[in-house]
């Protein structure tokens, strides 16, 4: 079985936030970004337990999680990665945005996160490489 | 405010006027109109006709003087300046000591306490993942916990500011340690920052941990106990920041302070409670941003309003209450992490804004939080910038010194009509708690984040380094990180365990027992309980959750 191709269904995007931040500007605006460019967006409330966040992307058959954090929330980000894997979503393309330190950065991405934003990132970068990983989620089903 | 400005007799006027908008439409042809962050159109020039002294004694009066738009003191900052009370938090209860202890022998005469976010979230050091403990603030969950941190800190003289969400339980873990070191409660002064569960609730959800109602009813009990045990305590700090940092525009931050600070009074009536005696006792929390005259202008006119809202509204007659007591922080949201020294431009511009806005307390950002919690030798380069901009700039020595510019005075004005605005939107709605309840503030602040986003999409609004000015190459090294010694929070952790293990259990189930009868009962003052628990070593994380069960936990209304 192939999935849709995204003219077919337009790129489904989840939008959240995990461990203890609460603030949300940041997923809000993203959010808005990528609803505005044709994606389907999931958005929650702040605070997922990464139980949640896995149980929700399987639910509802994300191509894409971004995990907007502000705080120190990313050091939980190995874990989620995890478990998506263990879940057997390790299709599934993960974007973190927010205030995240360089060296911890580089730990993300080897950890399997395809994209770290950073404040002042590019409307328009965010919302292509969006539907980049979207198209690779797809292509990996 | 003005109506219209007094014509003040000044021959050739009107020639010397004509004179230069033709010499001035010759220089600049064709303009785009300018628009500050509130949406006030900005004009070139201003001139006796926008604003003249005519209302002086109406509109601007003595420094001291109702309307207090020149400042809430006689002598402002020349008198005495702001205080200067930077942030502090992080790691375990004797990490956040060892900090305390160097600031206090460099002189600090106050202090803050910031505790980690899994305090916020009401929860204790074994309920969260170990990974994210002591972060962004110190871990504080026992009486023991709170007597290490400020174990060099004398109670009875030093002022306390804590970051503490209802139901206050560090306040109320304060008063044990007081207690146990035979402090009188008289005594003990200080500040519960973050008290206003409304700007939580539609805008830092952070810190929101009961349900509308329940935070409604704690909050009242806490200004009422404080009121009558511990009266050198301010219970409340209405915070325009959190509006301001999640996309409201300056105008509209300030009306929706005022509209919850109206609330918190009503509410406060409506327990019985006598404002000429509490609203002295309420003190506000805002965000300065770069729009360095749109601040200025924001502070002077909040200034006024309160002092009328007081007075009018609430017909009290105490000059005390009529004063705007008001902490500003620089607004992390202008900093950029592209050039990040460029930040410490940005934070002396709106540091003098805030001085130039009159404020009684300021913290200054460290240049680096766009990249990490702050580290210790740029948070020493926020203070310099306070210190330098006293001291080498003399910017104290004249009280409201852009007084009686045509342009603040008349955006002074312009702004207040703004925030008027909003004020009487919220009314419409049914006052604060209705607005919130409704969605009503939640979409305002989205909607204005996205229009702010516009303007810097549309190219509307420039950002250096940016929008503009980009470098090449960044030649910046980031500080190394500070993060905390993962043995010594499980260190922490295994202490906590003890303790809960070592107590008087009996007492501690008699104290929750008592703090649950008393979230089911309007008689008893729900706070008074939650002292004793900390009293009886009830932790943190218990208090919360006896309260999250007895007064139930709303999630916060996402208008996305």
């Amino acid at each position: 079985m192939t999935a849709p191709s995204l003219s077919q269904r337009p790129p489904k995007v989840l939008v959240t936030k995990v461990g203890l931040d609460g603030h949300d500007r940041g997923s809000r605006l993203v959010a808005a970004y990528l609803r505005d460019a044709g994606m389907e967006v999931v958005y929650t409330a702040p605070w997922q337990e990464i139980a949640a966040v896995v149980k929700l992307a399987l639910e509802e058959d994300v191509d894409v999680i971004g995990i907007s954090s502000l705080a120190t929330d990313h050091l939980l980000l190995p874990q989620v990665m995890a478990a998506l894997e263990e879940a057997g979503l390790g299709h599934v393309k993960v974007v973190v945005g927010g205030i995240v330190p360089d060296d911890e950065a580089a730990e993300l991405l080897e950890a399997g996160v395809a994209r770290v934003f950073h404040p002042g990132s590019a409307r328009e970068d965010i919302v292509e490489t969006v539907r980049r990983l979207a198209e690779d989620a797809r292509s990996l089903v | 405010m003005s109506e219209q400005p007094v014509q003040l007799p000044l021959p050739g006027f009107d020639r010397a006027r004509a004179e230069w908008r033709q010499a001035y439409a010759e220089r600049t042809g064709a303009e785009k109109t300018i628009r500050n962050r509130s949406g006030i159109e900005v004009e070139p020039l201003y001139t006796p006709e926008d604003w003249s002294a005519g209302r002086y004694m109406e509109d601007l009066g003595f420094p001291g003087e109702a309307p207090m738009t020149r400042g809430i003191y006689a002598s402002m900052h020349r008198g005495r300046t702001w205080s200067q009370r930077q942030l502090i938090g992080f790691g375990t209860p004797e990490d956040y000591a060892g900090r305390l202890e160097k600031i206090m022998a460099a002189g600090a005469s106050a202090i803050s306490l910031i505790p980690c976010n899994s305090v916020y979230r009401g929860y204790d050091v074994d309920q969260v993942d170990p990974v994210l403990l002591g972060t962004c603030g110190a871990t504080i969950n026992t009486v023991d916990d709170m007597d290490t941190a400020l174990r060099a800190v004398d109670i009875g003289r030093v002022s306390t500011a804590m970051n503490d969400p209802l139901p206050f339980t560090l306040m109320a873990l304060l008063l044990a340690v007081a207690r146990r070191r035979g402090v009188p409660w008289t005594k003990v002064t200080g500040t519960s920052n973050q008290s206003d569960y409304i700007s939580h609730f539609v805008a830092n959800h952070m810190f929101f941990r009961l349900a509308l109602p329940g935070s409604r009813r704690v909050l009242t009990d806490h200004i009422a106990f404080c009121q009558a045990r511990v009266p050198g305590w301010n219970p409340l700090s209405v915070v325009g920041q959190h509006m301001q940092q999640a996309g409201a525009t300056p105008a509209e931050a300030m009306g929706l302070t005022l509209s919850t600070a109206v609330q918190y009074a009503h509410d406060c009536i409506a327990r019985g409670l006598d404002p000429e005696v509490f609203l002295p006792r309420f003190t506000f929390f805002f965000d300065i941003s770069i729009s360095f005259f749109e601040e200025i202008a924001k502070f002077r006119a909040g200034r006024r309003i309160w002092a009328r809202l007081v007075r009018e509204r609430f017909g009290v007659r105490n000059p005390k209450a009529w004063r705007f007591k008001s902490h500003a922080q620089t607004s992390g949201v202008d900093l950029t992490r592209q050039q990040p020294l460029n930040n410490i431009a940005r934070v002396a511009v709106q540091a003098m804004a805030g001085i130039f806005g009159g404020l009684q307390s300021l913290h200054s950002d460290a240049y680096d939080e766009v990249l990490s919690v702050p580290t210790e030798a740029a948070a020493r380069v926020a203070v310099a910038t306070q210190n330098i901009l006293r001291d080498e700039a003399h910017l104290t020595d004249v009280i409201d010194p852009l007084g009686g510019s045509f342009y603040v005075e008349t955006l002074t004005d312009q702004m207040e009509e703004r925030i008027e605005a909003t004020l009487a939107r919220i009314d419409e709605a049914g006052g604060m708690y209705a607005a919130v309840e409704s969605g009503l503030v939640q979409a305002l602040l989205g909607e204005s984040a996205l229009a702010f986003q516009g303007r810097l999409d549309r190219g509307e609004e420039t950002i250096v380094g940016v929008t503009a000015h980009q470098a090449e190459t960044e030649a910046f090294a980031a500080a190394p990180l500070e993060r905390p010694d993962q043995a010594r929070i499980e260190a922490q952790i295994a202490k906590f365990k003890a303790f809960k293990a070592e107590r008087n259990q009996a007492e501690v189930g008699r104290a929750l027992d008592a703090l649950a009868s008393a979230a089911n009962s309007e008689a008893e003052n729900v706070f008074e309980k939650v002292v004793d628990a900390a009293i009886a070593e009830v932790t943190h994380g218990e208090i919360c959750a006896c309260l999250r069960r007895e007064m139930g936990f709303g999630q916060p209304l996402v208008v996305a």
